[in-house]
Formats: C-alpha cells, sequence, structure tokens
C-alpha cells in the first residue's frame, strides 16, 4: 500500500508557524528509504521539541543501526509545537516523520524514548495527532505498536495504558531482535494477529508487554502483586546490555540538523555505565556496569563524525567522563590531532576528584576554552556522606584552585536540594562552600574578578536507587531553603556579587516525582492533564502545577491513594513497587542495604577500583566490568 | 589564559552565490549560517578564523532573504588562508551543503579598487506566486500601484511601527503572462487561479520587502491572496537605470584576474555581461521537485 507525504499539505502551512525549519527534515546524513521496499518500519520519536529531541544519541543510534539493515526502515518524529498542532488539528493534518513526511500512524512500530518522564502528555499529543487510540486496548490490527524505551522506560507503569510494549535498558540489539520477530510475523501473514506479536516479544523475557500483567492493590491503596496474567509470559522482565561497545560504533553519521538545537557538536559516548554509586542517580544504578569504549574507537570515531557532520567540538560522553581509564591519552591524543584547527573538545560530566588540570588544559588547546562545572551535589559533608558522593570540600577547593591558576575565572557548581535526611544547614552550607570557592579563587590568582555559579537542582526520587523507599521533600520545604540560600548569598557583602544563584521552584519536581514513581493508575492523572491542555511539561512557561493537582485529585477520587501518597511518603521494605518486576538486574536487599547506609552517612568504594560489592548486577545480567587501560595511543591521522 | 599564535591570514576572499531552495526555503540566515560554516569544514577549505577567544570563521553575507523566502540569488563571502580554485570550491562547498542549499556561482573576489559586494546589490527581483488571485485582478491591482505617486505602508520593524513609502522603491512591476510552467499549471489543474508577479525593488532603508509590496497591493486594489505567497528572489546586483535590469553582481570581479586591468564595466558591460541569466533559472520547479520528493 503506498504511504503518501503529508508536506504538500503541510508545506503552506508553515509560514505560519514558528521555526519551521524544524518540521522540514533535509539534515544532513538523514536518510529516505524505499517504503516499499520495506519489511518493517519504524517511527522513532523523541517526544519534545525537534531542538531538543535531534541531538538525542539514543535515537540516531537506532536511526542508524534500522536503517543500516536490509528490509528495515526508521524514520523520525518530534512533538510539534502548540502553535503547529492547532494547525494540524484544523487541517486534518496528522503526526508525521520528519525525513519523508509519512503519517505514524502507518509504520509497524511507534517507538518512542523517554529521557524524562516530563514527555508524557507529549506521547499522548502524538498517538491522538496520528490517529492512534491512546488507550493500547483500543488499538486494533493496524496501528503500530506503541513501544517505550529510555530511562524512564525503567517504571512505565504510569503510562502503561498507553504503551503496547517498553524495554529497558541499551537498544542496539533489542531494537534489531524486535525487527525479526516483526518481520517473521509479518511474512507468516500476521498469525493470531497483535496479541500473538505482542505475545512473541513478551515470551522472552525482555520486552515487557504492560498488558500480560495484572495489578492487584491493597485496600490501604499499596500494590498487593503484579502477575502475568497468561502462559508463557515470564514474572520478570531483563534489561538490555550491551557488552563490547567496540563492536556499536554509533553514530557513524551524525544527523546535522538546519535547525538550531540545544547541543551543536558531535558526540561520542566514551563508556556506559557507572559503578560511582551516588545514591541519587538513576543512570548510574540503571545502566552498570561500566563498559569503556577503547581509546582507538574513539578515536576512529571522533574522526569519521567530524568529517561526516563538519562540527567545530567534539563531546566525550558518559556519565562521569574524566573516569576512562585512558582519558588523559585519549584528551592528549585528540589535542593533537586537531591542534590548529579550531575543533574544541568538551567532558560534558566531570567529578570534582577526577578532575585534572592537563586534562582540562588539553580541552582548552583546541582554540575554545568551555566552562568549567563540577557537581559536588550536596552542600555538606554528611549530606555527601548519604548520597555517597564522595568528594571532600577540600578537594574541590584544591581543584578550583589549580583551575583559577590555569586561567578559568569562573567556574559552576551543581547541587541538589531536597535530598533525603536533608536539613536547613545543609541546604546554607552550600553558600559557605560557595564563598570559599571565590576566595581560593583570589588567592590563586590576587584577583577580584573571580566568579562562581551555582546551580541547584531539585531531587526526585527514582526507581531502581537506593533513594526508591525515599520520601521526597515537599516543594514548600525546597522553596524555603533555596530562599534562605539566596536571603544568605545576597546579605553577603565580601563574596555575594561574585556568585551567581540558578535554581527552579519545587513543584515541577514534585510532578516528575508522580510520574517516576508512579504506578498504573497515575495513567488516569497523565490523560486528564493531557485532555485539559497539559502539554510540554518540561518547558516552565508550559508548565502547570496548579493543573496537575487539580487533575490528580479528580483522577483519584475515591481511590485511597493522592499526590502526596506518590511524593511525599517514604515507603517501608516489604512494599511491592510498581516497578519491582522489572529487572535492571539491582539485587533489592543491596538497594535496601545501601539505603540503610545512606541514612547512617556510610560511603560505599566503586567497584570498578576495589571489590565487588554485590549490587548483584553482573551476576543476574550475565554482564561483567569492561575497563582498559588497553596500553594503546592515538596515532595522529594521516593526511588524506 | 595561554596566548595563542595569530590566526593565518586572509590571502584569498571568495565571493559566492548560492540558492535556498525547495523546503530549505524555511532556513533562517542563523540556519544557513551554520550550514556554511559546518559544510566548509566537511569540505576541507581552509577558511580564515578571527582572533581572539572564539575564533570566528570568516564567513559575511549581504542582507538575507527572511525565512520562508526561497532565493536563487544570495551571496556571502569567505575569506580562505590559501589559495583555491573558486570552480572546485563551487563543488566541493555545494556537495557538502544539504540539499536545497546550492552553491550556484563562486568567484575569487577582485585584488583592488572594487567595490564591496554589498555595494553592488543594489536591487533585486523577486517572483512572488498568488495562489488563488486571478490574473486579471493581479493586473489591474499592479497598473493602480504603479499610478499611484507613493503608497505608505506600515510595518513592525525593529524600531517599532514603522510607516514607509513602498512606490519608489519599485523600479518594475509586471504580471507574468509567459508560457505555464509547472507551479501554475498545477494550481490550474486543481482548478485554483493563480497571479505570478515579478518585480526589481530598490535596497533602501527601511528594507522593502514583497510583502510590503504586497500590502500596498492590497492597499490600491484587493487580489487578496489566501495563503502567504510563494516569494523567490530571483537575482540581486547593480540596477541599471536606463533598462531597468540587473547585472551580475560578480561580473566586475570576473574582470579582475590577475594580470588583467581593471576595467569599470559600462552599463552595456554589465546588461550584456550578465552570468548565468536569473531569470532561466526555475525556482518555482526546484521547489515542486524537492516537494515532490517527500
Amino acid at each position: 500500500m503506498p504511504v503518501e507525504s503529508i508536506f504538500p499539505r503541510l508545506e503552506p502551512v508553515l509560514p505560519r508557524v514558528q521555526k519551521p525549519i524544524q518540521y522540514v527534515g533535509g539534515e544532513l546524513n538523514s536518510q529516505i528509504k524505499d517504503w516499499d521496499e520495506a519489511e518493517v518500519r519504524w517511527a522513532l520519536m523523541y517526544p519534545d521539541a525537534y531542538e531538543v529531541g535531534l541531538p538525542n544519541q539514543g535515537v540516531q543510534i537506532l536511526y542508524e543501526i534500522l536503517n543500516e539493515r536490509e528490509g528495515v526502515l526508521a524514520e523520525r518524529t518530534y512533538s510539534v509545537w502548540p502553535d503547529l498542532e492547532a494547525i494540524m488539528r484544523e487541517q486534518r493534518i496528522p503526526q508525521f516523520t520528519v525525513d519523508a513526511h509519512r503519517p505514524v500512524a502507518a509504520f509497524d512500530v511507534l517507538g518512542v524514548s523517554f529521557s524524562t518522564e516530563l514527555g508524557y502528555t507529549n506521547l499522548l499529543t502524538a498517538l491522538d495527532l496520528a490517529g492512534i487510540p491512546l488507550e493500547a486496548a483500543d488499538r486494533g490490527e493496524d496501528h503500530p505498536i506503541v513501544l517505550a524505551g529510555g530511562h524512564a522506560a525503567f517504571n512505565p507503569e504510569p503510562i502503561a495504558d498507553f504503551l503496547d510494549a517498553a524495554v529497558l535498558g541499551d537498544g542496539e540489539e533489542i531494537a534489531l531482535a524486535i525487527t525479526e520477530v516483526i518481520r517473521e510475523w509479518k511474512a507468516e501473514g500476521r498469525p493470531g494477529g497483535r496479541d500473538e506479536l505482542l505475545m512473541r516479544l513478551a515470551r522472552s523475557g525482555g520486552v515487557y508487554v504492560p498488558k500480560f500483567f495484572d495489578v492487584t492493590y491493597l485496600p490501604d491503596g499499596r500494590i498487593q502483586r503484579v502477575a502475568p496474567n497468561r502462559p508463557g509470559v515470564p514474572w520478570r522482565v531483563d534489561k538490555h546490555t550491551v557488552m563490547d561497545l567496540d563492536q556499536w560504533p554509533y553514530p557513524k553519521k551524525p544527523l546535522v540538523p538546519l535547525a538550531e538545537t540545544v547541543h551543536e557538536r558531535f558526540s561520542v559516548e566514551i563508556f556506559r555505565g557507572c559503578t560511582r554509586g551516588c545514591r541519587f542517580c538513576q543512570a548510574g544504578m540503571i545502566t552498570r556496569p561500566v563498559r569503556e569504549r577503547s581509546i582507538t574507537t574513539i578515536g576512529d570515531m571522533v574522526d569519521t563524525g567530524l568529517k561526516e557532520s563538519g562540527f567545530q567540538e567534539v563531546g566525550l560522553l558518559s556519565l562521569s567522563s574524566a573516569d576512562h581509564s585512558e582519558i588523559g591519552d585519549v584528551a592528549k591524543g585528540l589535542a593533537d590531532r586537531y591542534e590548529g584547527t579550531n575543533t574544541s573538545l568538551s567532558l560534558p560530566s566531570t567529578r570534582v576528584d577526577a578532575f585534572n588540570i592537563t586534562l582540562a588544559n588539553e580541552f582548552s588547546r583546541g582554540g575554545r576554552r568551555s566552562g568549567l562545572t563540577f557537581a559536588p551535589e550536596g552542600g555538606s559533608e554528611r549530606m555527601r556522606k548519604v548520597i555517597n558522593k564522595m568528594v571532600t570540600e577540600d578537594d574541590l577547593i584544591r581543584t578550583v584552585t589549580t583551575a583559577y591558576e590555569n586561567g578559568w575565572r569562573q567556574v559552576k557548581l551543581y547541587f541538589m536540594c531536597g535530598l533525603p535526611t536533608e536539613e536547613d544547614e545543609d541546604v546554607l552550607a552550600i553558600a559557605d562552600m560557595a564563598k570559599r570557592v571565590i576566595q581560593a579563587g583570589r588567592d590563586a590568582t590576587g584577583r577580584r574578578d573571580i566568579r562562581c555559579t551555582v546551580s541547584i537542582g531539585g531531587f526526585v526520587p527514582k526507581p531502581h536507587t537506593p533513594f526508591q523507599w525515599a520520601a521526597q521533600c515537599d516543594h514548600e520545604t525546597v522553596d524555603r531553603r533555596l530562599r534562605a540560600l539566596r536571603d544568605a548569598l545576597r546579605r553577603d557583602k565580601e563574596y555575594g556579587r561574585s556568585i551567581g544563584l540558578r535554581y527552579h521552584d519545587g513543584q515541577p519536581s514534585i510532578v516528575e516525582g508522580l510520574l517516576s514513581r508512579g504506578d498504573r493508575r497515575v495513567g488516569r492523572i497523565i490523560r486528564a492533564v493531557w485532555e485539559d491542555g497539559g502539554r510540554f511539561d518540561g518547558w516552565s512557561e508550559h508548565f502547570s502545577y496548579e493543573r496537575w493537582t487539580a487533575c490528580a485529585d479528580k483522577a483519584l477520587a475515591g481511590e485511597p491513594v493522592d499526590l502526596d501518597w506518590y511524593t511525599v511518603r517514604e515507603r517501608d521494605e516489604v512494599e511491592v513497587l510498581p516497578w519491582d518486576h522489572l529487572d535492571a538486574g539491582l539485587d533489592r536487599e543491596w538497594l535496601w542495604q545501601d539505603w540503610q547506609d545512606a541514612v547512617d552517612e556510610t560511603e560505599v568504594e566503586d567497584c570498578r577500583w576495589t571489590p565487588c560489592y554485590d549490587c548483584g548486577v553482573c551476576p543476574t545480567m550475565g554482564t561483567e566490568i569492561q575497563i582498559g587501560p588497553t596500553g594503546r595511543k592515538l596515532l595522529p591521522l594521516s593526511v588524506v | 589564559m595561554p596566548e595563542g599564535p595569530a590566526p593565518a591570514p586572509v590571502i584569498q576572499r571568495l565571493r559566492v552565490r548560492y540558492a535556498k531552495r525547495g523546503r530549505l526555503r524555511f532556513t533562517s540566515h542563523r540556519d544557513i549560517s551554520r550550514a556554511v560554516e559546518r559544510a566548509v569544514r566537511r569540505a576541507g577549505i581552509p577558511v580564515a578564523f578571527s582572533a581572539g577567544f572564539t575564533p570566528h570563521p570568516k564567513i559575511s553575507y549581504t542582507g538575507a532573504a527572511a525565512t520562508g523566502v526561497a532565493s536563487e540569488a544570495e551571496y556571502l563571502e569567505i575569506g580562505l588562508t590559501e589559495t583555491r580554485d573558486p570552480a572546485r570550491v563551487r563543488a566541493d562547498l555545494d556537495a557538502a551543503l544539504p540539499d536545497g542549499l546550492d552553491i550556484v556561482d563562486v568567484v575569487a573576489a577582485g585584488q583592488a579598487k572594487t567595490s564591496a559586494l554589498a555595494d553592488r546589490l543594489e536591487a533585486s527581483e523577486w517572483r512572488v506566486r498568488l495562489d488563488g488571485v486571478r490574473e486579471t485582478d493581479a493586473a489591474g491591482a499592479v497598473a493602480a500601484f504603479l499610478d499611484a505617486p507613493t503608497i505608505e505602508v506600515e510595518r513592525l520593524t525593529k524600531k517599532g511601527r514603522r510607516r514607509f513609502d513602498v512606490r519608489a522603491a519599485v523600479s518594475a512591476l509586471e504580471v507574468e503572462t509567459l508560457a505555464p510552467e509547472p507551479d501554475r499549471r498545477a494550481a490550474e489543474a486543481a482548478d485554483v487561479p493563480c497571479a505570478i508577479l515579478r518585480m526589481v525593488v530598490r535596497h533602501t532603508t527601511p528594507a522593502v520587502r514583497p510583502d510590503d509590496i504586497l500590502t500596498g497591493l492590497r492597499q490600491v486594489a484587493d487580489p487578496a491572496p489566501p495563503s502567504p505567497p510563494l516569494v523567490t528572489r530571483l537575482a540581486q546586483g547593480p540596477l541599471d537605470a536606463v533598462t531597468g535590469e540587473l547585472a551580475d553582481p560578480l561580473e566586475l570581479d570576473r574582470g579582475t584576474r590577475p594580470g588583467r586591468e581593471t576595467v569599470p564595466p559600462s552599463g552595456d558591460d554589465a546588461v550584456t555581461a550578465r552570468g548565468p541569466a536569473p531569470t532561466q533559472s526555475d525556482p518555482a520547479a526546484g521547489a515542486d521537485v524537492a516537494g515532490a520528493r517527500s
């Protein structure tokens, strides 16, 4: 069946919308494959605006891997802004892909990557514009399989009713495996319809199909049990872990947008996973174990990526980039290679203790000197012990002193507010730390133009972390502590003007908390919010706390649970958590013990360099730590 | 802060004519400059960089067509640290740019005494497709427009709401009644009337855009196009006061290859020495091809 481009209908309305370029596609390295030759067709969605979604690594990697396969086609779709949404509704233009402007409903799979829960309402917009029924139960034989991935998919329960399936963990291999299952099922003439296809996916234990699980509740609102409701569906669903990242050197041909996007650089993931053990960090917990990409593969990927894209900046991505076993050689090798080419290098995530000024100097040799950002996360020593961020204030002062001595005039510091066991003085300690940082800079340089910017985010307890049982701090307390911190800085004549403070109010974190640790009943709230006009909840100008609370009240009326129950309530050890049947590999008893250790302010060392502390991931998932050093060096590239 | 060596100086300046066609007419000026910078790097063109904390490639743009407006004649200049063959740069840069941002012409800037490129771009030739407007109605509006001594329109500019005359800037304005072309045929096949305007407009301050002229046309008559018109810039260049035609602004550079005298072109030269005749290109066809590809 031929599928027509909707572009002829879209084009005339584009002059009426903001930034029309985001809807036209045509990015460098984008591809359009023949529709009829493809046996399996994926629409990949990042449920946020194009400017945020386009640079997303996950989508770019899957896009390339799927399109490389014969008989497989992948195109991309992003959330449209409300101005275009209104016109699309008025003119009945369906949700489309930006590659060939095909209607999303015509694809076999709509794969949606959720980095954050705040994209849930945008999923509903896309489904509705696509003409796909919002609830999975209402979908027919010809509708795409709506499949969620990304970090938020480790607890997809709040959107379980809207999903046909979800996958946990690394997408490279499972996307191809799902493709093969669909290819076979279609080739056989779609036996058993949609249910049979979902059953084939679920049977392996590697794809979660929410409707094959029933959730029952206790009278007090807690979950009694989550159990498969048909034979052949395993009780637990496993996450996927790609071993040997060198075998998966993607993206090879990064998408280069015409529109301005949030990251204008070529990013290479230098390792996946993190075992630092920061207790608030969901990414660190669910992406274990650490798997490094080798220095030579990194070098090749940077070379290819820059040639294919023309980007002027390379980002070396990971959860803690300075922890790569050969980061020094990587930095020096790349700096040597690109000397004099105005190519800049950046390390987006750097720990205070791992930071080494030689590294930063290497990175600024390319001409541009990016800012230095450190994340002590907690203001007081005690707080940092609770969250297992093993950085002392003296470490930080030593590091920033070196930075200031080496010519930097400004550093950025990241913190969180609302952490478990936090008291007012833990937040006020941020001010003391910032002042010490400024004083260290002044002492090191003899200058007064030293600055430091303090950015603070609200802490949200996440599934599959030791803090999954913790009570989230209410937004009034968070706001009060932040105001007290702001006032303390403002009052300070000696340092106040050298310290910038950035923070958001606490309300959005509460909604994020609801969506992070919610169960299937939260789906009603999401739908109510969306029906009331909720869109782009990650954008402060679109977010409405009042809408969320009003909809939560309405949607949960008659239930023994409410917004507070989901957020500011502490859970006990025996409570069934909505994601207990979804296995990130972490041993539940270990997580509980780590939570107790947090309360006791006991720290845990990184298992890369100390003996295994039995978090459970490697044996459960059949994986292992993969780190160097390889002893290899980056060779200068021969001139072509 | 380590002081680096001074950046390599500019040895050669290339003047580039490029087109934005089809769906890429929705690129903004900033989008284009990012795309060009990346294409220059991909193509391995030895672009010069500015000095300073954040070095920028030396690429300058003359007044770019607005977002949503297609163009066959946009211009930019690139400073190189080594000499390159302009024809080679044309091919390499074109290959490195996305389809729809197309390099039309590259010349090396004349050595001495040639005027700045921006100064040569005295006027633009525009083509405006008005779907839903009958040719006869358009012709009536054009006649009324040309008869008026002044036509004041209002527009929100960066300096606030301004009122200015658009009539004086218009050196030519007519309804095209040539053989049917692809887009008109398509419109007529769909039983929608379609008028095509061609206009030559001087670059003045404040700039008079095709939109302003349509506003002016609406004031003197009422061709009322139902959807935003499809606007294409066909040419920019020196305006011949006698013929009302635009000359190729790069011709002056072509005439100043090393070893040759700089000959200021007479008016006749300027007209006869046109480069690729802008009216021969078919931007509308380009747009249709791009649209059909999707």
